[in-house]
């Protein structure tokens, strides 16, 4: 991966700072939706929790832009051998898969035990008290 | 046999190096591959709880009132100014990865003078995102530092706050065990009335926040749910003085932000109140489900604990650096291997910074 060009790295650093440059403007744009999410279900005339659902996939998508940048930049990935890059990535089949499966897991276990403190009953997951 | 000499280098990274990138650097590329799966863990494990907490009711932390303190902006001006401080902190990491990579590229041209100038502003960049995370920990850790009182409940009376039941709490104060800490034996109410029996007192501390002026509090929603008898009697909200520019209180906020500016009313609120301070351990916090502030320590802790580790290792790089171990050894391919390592713990604050303080 060394490439000492005739130009004696200028090349490379240029792209360093280029993709330094991309991630901070990325950091300041979240920043800038963090700070005005509040407005947007008003503005775009939709619902709290659509809007909510909206800024939050905004966020996860500018999220995986920059950690694409600092994988393929930084760590150089994107200039390794493409058998390399895969070896890496491909496990992360396995998060994408647990990441679906605890979200929605989440979920059922809270609705669990709010639907039995509704019938007044004590946590599932609870000892029982007795008097 | 005698005679056969053998090749260590051949035997370490073979006639061709695999993926043709050298053994450090592909033991470097397995390990962090592992690390990420362990960072992944917790923060699905983060998502999973957050969604049961929300789904059951409960209100989580949002961090654009949690993370709200500023060096000197809170010290001296008492201003609140959420999340520019952990946008500072973000800012300062994306930085020393840039001066790591402008390292590994000076190591590329063989240049000791350049490789060893970045690699210290990587390192004081590393060390500028501790202090910063300390700072950060002991407000988390003291919270309201301020101060925050405990109103009686029925001192609302005749003022319309909305969702006034779900910012209230049971507070209790401790009877037995330890002065400070130990296991209480019993439970004392605001009326006078004591909750006694072990099985009542061992599901109430279960679930309730024990703040730092000793009192035990317990959600007035989640008090409702363990029907014990009496329990949900007497309430407490707690409220957060306002204040002006100069200092002065003029006012209180609940937990939502709802603010309370008659005068009259909050004096009259105050009198009887107790004080706290607020804040998080790992059994209670004062900003959402106890289970929000275990996970901040546990994540950002892991987190830090990286970013000390690297700094350990740049150290111990820039020291070699200057020995002229590298130049001796031909190449500079260990400021590759550390540089691979910092760049992850920049990667893993890009996600840590999303799902702990954006969304």
């Amino acid at each position: 991966m060394a490439t000492t060009t005739g130009d004696g790295g200028a090349e490379t650093r240029k792209a360093i700072y280029r993709t330094a440059l991309i991630l901070t403007a990325l950091t300041v744009l979240e920043f800038i939706i963090a700070f005005t999410k509040h407005t947007y279900a008003g503005i775009l005339g939709i619902n709290e929790s659509t809007a909510q659902t909206l800024v939050v996939i905004t966020f996860v998508i500018l999220t995986i832009f920059k950690a694409f940048y600092i994988v393929a930049e930084f760590m150089h990935l994107k200039h390794e051998i493409r058998k390399l890059a895969l070896t890496i990535l491909v496990p992360f089949i396995f998060i994408v898969w647990l990441l679906i499966g605890m979200i929605l897991e989440g979920g059922y276990w809270g609705s669990q035990d709010a639907k039995s403190s509704m019938n007044n009953q004590t946590y599932p997951s609870e000892e029982v008290f007795v008097g | 046999m005698a005679d056969v000499s053998v090749d260590k280098k051949a035997l370490i990274e073979g006639e061709r190096p695999l993926f043709k990138a050298s053994y450090g650097k592909l033991m470097m590329w397995f390990f962090l591959v592992s690390d990420a799966f362990t960072f992944s863990a917790l923060l699905i494990a983060y998502g999973a709880l957050r969604v049961s907490s929300v789904s059951e009711g409960l209100a989580w932390a949002k961090p654009e009132e949690v993370f709200t303190h500023f060096p000197l902006l809170y010290e001296f001006f008492h201003k609140d100014s959420p999340l520019v401080f952990v946008g500072l902190m973000t800012f300062i990491l994306i930085l020393s990865s840039v001066t790591m990579v402008l390292a590994v590229e000076a190591g590329h041209r063989k240049s000791k003078k350049e490789v060893a100038k970045w690699v210290r502003f990587t390192i004081i960049g590393g060390v500028a995102f501790l202090s910063c995370q300390a700072y950060e920990w002991y407000h988390f850790i003291l919270g309201t530092t301020d101060g925050a009182y405990l109103v009686d409940a029925r001192s609302f009376d005749g003022i319309n706050v909305p969702g006034l039941d779900e910012l209230s709490y049971v507070v209790m104060e401790p009877v037995g065990g330890e002065e400070g800490h130990g296991t209480p034996t019993a439970l004392k109410l605001k009326d006078g009335s004591s909750i006694t029996n072990p099985d009542y007192v061992k599901g109430i501390l279960k679930r309730s926040s024990h703040w730092h002026s000793g009192v035990y509090a317990i959600p007035f929603k989640e008090a409702a749910k363990l029907n014990i008898p009496g329990l949900t009697r007497t309430q407490s909200v707690v409220v957060y003085p306002v204040f002006d520019n100069t200092g002065e209180a003029v006012g209180v906020r609940l937990n939502n932000g709802y603010p309370i500016n008659d005068k009259k009313k909050v004096d009259a609120m105050i009198k009887t109140a107790a004080t706290t301070d607020g804040g998080a351990n790992l059994m209670a916090n004062e900003y959402g489900p106890p289970a929000f502030a275990d996970l901040f320590f546990f994540v950002t802790g892991f987190h830090g604990t990286h970013v000390a580790s690297g700094v350990v290792l740049l150290i111990i790089l820039l020291l070699n650096v200057n020995k002229g171990t590298y130049e001796k050894r031909g190449h500079y391919e260990m400021t590759e291997k550390v540089g691979l390592y910092w760049h992850f713990v920049d990667l893993v604050w890009v996600f840590v910074f999303t799902f702990f303080y954006l969304v």
